[in-house]
Formats: structure tokens, sequence, C-alpha cells
């Protein structure tokens, strides 16, 4: 199952990784998803649009106080939670490839983000508090999900791939059911709607949850960038990494462990995101290459961008009203697991 | 001369299925040293034992005179290098990134390889021949080359035992005998020690020092190659006819494997000409 040449089909000079080239990836994609949170903040139904941003941003004092609700109150924590949401997925997406060696791998596939969202909608139906109570129960059920799927697909002989995508898209549809379930047999307003839960919608982000998000996805995203190297050795299989020094189990079960409270965290905040785990680190590979160390900041600031992007798309898009984001996600992503599929399996 | 690696009387089973049952072998440093024996017979276990991959379910280790189970990993990965048969390695890194991996143990995890870490993958690369793939990703190369790159990987985490699980079972002949003449030049350069893996046994014969025939988990014999090879002792390890003879370039057994319809051919002569070529050679034994 290989993942092709990821744009490495021309024989350039190799360049080993510095830091200068690590600071020079994070930098475009950092300022990628600064235009994407400038295009972001710029679209929506009201007349709010790129000069008003201008005039807020340099703080003129004519600026009408409306159109500062709408980019500050409205607008910025939705633009702050997607790139957030985008920064947590991309990256789950990228260490799930890495950690179960399988480029189709992502939470949202896997199940995990399914399990996450039973957990947070059983959390809020219990009543608990948003943190602890909501981000612990999505946790549990992420991880429960996630070693499901790894339990029912190992052999002896290890993963065994298409089982593991096959029982990720299982347990996705299970845990789609129960949160139909859950969701239709109550009555309680604390619970979004439907759709949320089933396609992803930043439409009610606010700067709480903004805040929340960050204070889990930053920690976790410094654990990455440390652990990038391990991460790119354990690409050769459990024998050459163990030989190089890496602690494989205990790896593994760590890179799982962080992303799965990343993977919760977004989840609880934005819904059911799918594919951004898939298209964000595949696009990356494509412009940087392989090597961890560059994509876990490449896919920090480029899966902020992907998401701002196609949340800005889904307001942009429709002439009335607008659409959840998981629609464009999932628009983009479906053709392109089935690309990859093919690929893989040629 | 120093013990590099020693096994005192290891088991090891896979569930109900004995992969290994009480070996007691030691490998002295700088010495090139062959293990070979059927399918199954417990040859790559035995290696996973002595990489610190596996540990025996009784019996002991020793790395260096220490206990296996002693070393930190990235302490143990300074010594010892291994290449398994394959690799899997799916993702488009180049080869001189993917040698450059194996600088791992000797690069503090926050730092970055250095202009001296990729020379020494380049030398690593000259001296397996890949130094013109460099820029080409592996998942390009072809089945051979891979193997190379590899253990230019190997040899650039510059270890002081190095084990090999088939090594030369992808390899053309000529690719053979060059990372068989490489093992030896760098055991002569470094004094490194070699544990390899091989079910071609000429090669095992012209250039181990020692040899360790394995069935069913146990040691049939081990030794020089040339008190190891006779045909006795080939046919009681692998269940098959083999004529041993003296290789032309020296005191080297030079082992011929037997097609079946010369063991047939012979049967003709008789009555029952029905019978299968399996039936011939127990017959003839």
């Amino acid at each position: 199952m290989a993942i092709g040449n990821g744009g490495r089909t021309t024989a350039g000079e190799t360049r080993p990784v510095t830091p200068a080239r690590i600071a020079g990836t994070a930098a475009v994609c950092a300022a990628a998803s600064l235009g994407a949170a400038v295009f972001g903040m710029a679209v929506g139904s009201s007349g709010a649009d790129l000069s008003g941003l201008w005039r807020s941003l340099a703080w003129h004092d004519a600026v009408d106080p409306t159109l500062q609700a709408i980019f500050w109150q409205l607008r910025w924590p939705r633009v702050l939670t997607a790139m957030e949401t985008g920064a947590a997925l991309g990256l789950s997406g990228l260490v799930f490839q890495a950690v179960l060696r399988n480029p189709l791998a992502e939470p949202y596939i896997l199940g995990t983000s399914g399990g996450a969202a039973v957990g947070a909608v059983g959390g809020i139906l219990l009543g608990l508090s948003y943190f602890p109570g909501v981000g612990t129960a999505a946790f549990v059920g992420s991880a429960l999900s996630l070693a499901v799927v790894v339990l029912l697909s190992s052999g002896r002989a290890g993963l065994r791939r298409d089982a593991l995508l096959l029982s990720g898209v299982m347990v996705n549809a299970f845990c789609g059911a129960l949160i139909l379930f859950f969701v239709s047999t109550t009555q309680d307003a604390r619970l979004h709607t439907m759709l949320f839960w089933l396609m992803g919608d930043l439409s009610r982000a606010d700067m709480p949850a903004g805040l929340r998000l960050g204070m889990v996805l930053a920690p976790g995203a410094a654990v990455l960038f440390v652990m990038a190297r391990p991460m790119n050795l354990l690409l050769m299989g459990r024998d050459t990494a163990e030989a190089l020094g890496v602690p494989v189990r205990w790896t593994r079960l760590f890179l799982l462990g962080v992303t799965t409270v990343m993977v919760s965290a977004a989840v609880s905040t934005a819904g059911l995101l799918g594919f951004v785990g898939l298209a964000v680190p595949h696009g990356l590979r494509l412009l940087f290459g392989p090597d961890h160390r560059l994509l876990v900041p490449a896919c920090f600031f480029g899966g902020g961008a992907y998401l701002i992007a196609c949340d800005a798309l889904a307001r942009w898009v429709p002439r009335h009203g607008e659409m959840p984001a998981g629609v464009i996600t999932a628009l983009i992503g479906a053709p392109l697991f089935i690309v990859l599929l093919r690929r893989s399996t040629r | 001369m120093t013990t590099m690696v020693c096994l005192d009387n290891v088991a090891y089973a896979y569930g109900a299925v004995t992969a290994l049952a009480g070996v007691t072998v030691s490998v002295e440093e700088g010495e090139f040293f062959i293990v070979a024996g059927s399918n199954g017979s417990g040859k790559s276990t035995l290696l996973k034992l002595i990489t610190g991959l596996d540990r025996p379910q009784s019996g002991r280790v020793f790395l260096l005179g220490r206990p296996a189970a002693a070393y930190r990993r990235r302490e143990r990965s300074r010594i010892l290098a291994y290449l398994p048969q394959t690799v899997p390695m799916d993702f488009p890194f180049t080869a001189l990134e993917v040698v450059l991996m194996g600088r791992h143990p000797h690069v503090p995890l926050l730092h970055m390889e250095g202009p001296e870490d990729v020379d020494k993958a380049l030398e690593a690369m000259t001296r397996t021949h890949v130094v013109h793939l460099k820029d080409r990703p592996v998942t390009a190369l072809s089945g051979g080359e891979r193997q190379r790159v590899f253990l230019a990987q190997a040899l650039c985490q510059e270890p002081r035992l190095l084990v090999l699980d088939e090594p030369t079972a992808a390899l053309d002949p000529a690719h053979q005998v060059r990372l068989m003449d490489l093992l030896e030049d760098l055991r002569r350069e470094r004094g490194l020690t070699v544990v390899m893996v091989t079910h071609d046994i000429n090669l095992a014969a012209m250039y181990g020092d020692r040899v360790l025939l394995l069935k069913n988990g146990r040691v049939v014999r081990e030794g020089r190659p040339e008190d190891v090879f006779t045909f006795q002792t080939l046919e009681e390890t692998y269940g098959c006819v083999v004529l041993v003879d003296r290789s032309p370039l020296g005191n080297y057994p030079r082992v011929t494997l037997v097609p079946g319809r010369y063991l047939s051919a012979q049967r003709s002569h008789g009555e029952d000409l029905g019978k299968t070529p399996q039936g011939t050679a127990d017959e003839r034994r």
C-alpha cells in the first residue's frame, strides 16, 4: 500500500531537515491560514466585507458598532474555532497515518470522531459540565471506539489494513446510529441539532469554546512536534523502529492518546467534520514531502487554513442562508479517499 | 576476545507453537556468524532474541556480558543494528532521508542531523552502491535497491554488531557477493560482528567463521562450515538429498542440490514408476 511519490517524481536534491526549513514551512502555512482567516472574516450573509474588516482593524472611530459586533463577536470566534478544529483534525490524521501505517487512516473514517460524539452527547444528556465532564466523556467514547477498531483488525502479523478501514466504517455507522437515537429520543435543549452531530457545524462557535479547544490543542501540538522524528521511524515498522531505539509500544499508545484527546475536544466543539485528517496531511505531503518534522507544523497551520476556508465556502456558496462546513469537507474528502484507495491498492 | 552475544538455554513459543527449545550459543566480537536451518526452525526468532526485540520465555540473553534486558533501547541501538527481511515503507522518503534515519540513536531528540551525519549517510550509501539513488523516493526503488538502502541505514547507525535476516534473498548474484564482501571488509576494518540468517549454504560456507544449523527450534550442529556442512547434517536439517564436495576456490564445502528427477531416474530402473520423488528419497535412506 504505497501512497505514491508525493510530488517527488522529479529527482530534486535531497535537503536535510534544518530548523530554517521547519521555520520556512511553518511560515508558509501560517501565511496561508492568515489569508484564510481574512477571507473567513470577510465572508458572510450580512454586508460586512473586506473594507469593513479593514476599517474595523484600523480602529476607525466611524465604524458602525453593529459591524464591530459582526466581526468580533460572531465571525472571529467562528474563524478561531475553525482554525483550531482544522489543526486538531489535520494533526490527528497525520498521526493516525503514521502510527497505524495506513495512508487512509483518519479519525472520522476510523470511527474515533464518532465515538467522541457519542461520548459528548451522552455527557450532555447526563447533565455534566462542559469541562471536565463532557470533555472526559467524549475522550472515553473516542478512546473506546479506537480501541475496538484496533483490536478488531489486529492479527498476529500486526494490523490488517483493510480490516482496519472496514471495522472503522462499521464503528462509525454504529456511533452515527447511537447519536441519532439519543438526539431523537430527547427534547434536551442543551443538545445541538442533529445536523451538528452528523455533519459538523461551526455556526455556534463562541469564544469560551474556542479558548477551551486552544488549551487542549496547543500542548498537544507541541508534544507531537517533539515526537516528530520517532514518528518518521514508526513508518518502518516495529522491528526497525525498535532497533533504532524507539520504544514502539509506548510511543504508539502515547501518540494515539494525545490525538484522541485532541479529536474529542474538536468533536465536542464542532461536531463530526469528516475527512479533514485525510485531505490536510495528504495535500501537505505533496508540497513538503513525508518528513513529520515539517508536517507537524504544516498540518497545524495548514489544517487551520483548510477548515477556515471550508467553513467560509459553506457560508459563501449558498444563495440563502448557509450550510454546515462538514458538507464541504465531505464533498472534497470522500472523492479524495477513493482516489487514494485506488492508488494504494493498485 | 570479548563475547558479543551469548544466549543461555533460551526458549520461545508463539502460543502453543514452540519456536526455540533450549538453545545455547555465543558469538565472539569480530566474528562472522551464520544461522541456517529449515523454514520454521526458529532462525528469525533467534535473531529477535539477539536483537532484544523479543525476550526469551526462559533462559537468558547477554549483550557484551550484560543482561540484554538491562540495556536502555537507545543505548542498545548504538551497539546493535538489525536489518529485517523486508522493511515496510510506503511513504515517499528519499533514499538519503531513509539512510539518515539510521543516525537517530546518535542525534539528540530535538536536534537535526548535521553535515557530518549527511557525510556518514553518503559514505554508507557509497559502500552499498546506492549513492546514485539518493534523491529517489524509496517507494520507487526495486526490492534489491531498497534492501541496499536499508543496509546503508543500518551501517550509518555505526553498530558493533550487525544482525541481518536473509539479506541476500532479494539480490542478484553480483549484489549478493558484493554484500557479503562488504560485510567481510567491515569486519576487518572496524571489527564489526556479523550475525546473519541465510538459506544460501554456499555463501554461508565461503564467508562464515562459524555456522549454526537449526531444526524445529533445536541446534542440529554448530561449528566451522567445513565441519557442519556435511551431507549427513544437511540432509538431517533440511530433509532433502544434497551432494557435498570441495569448492574449486579452496577448502570450502560446496553444496549441490539434487533435483527430484535424478532421484526418480534412479528409481525407474526398479519396478514402481508411480512413486513420488519424496517417497524415493525416503527409501534411499
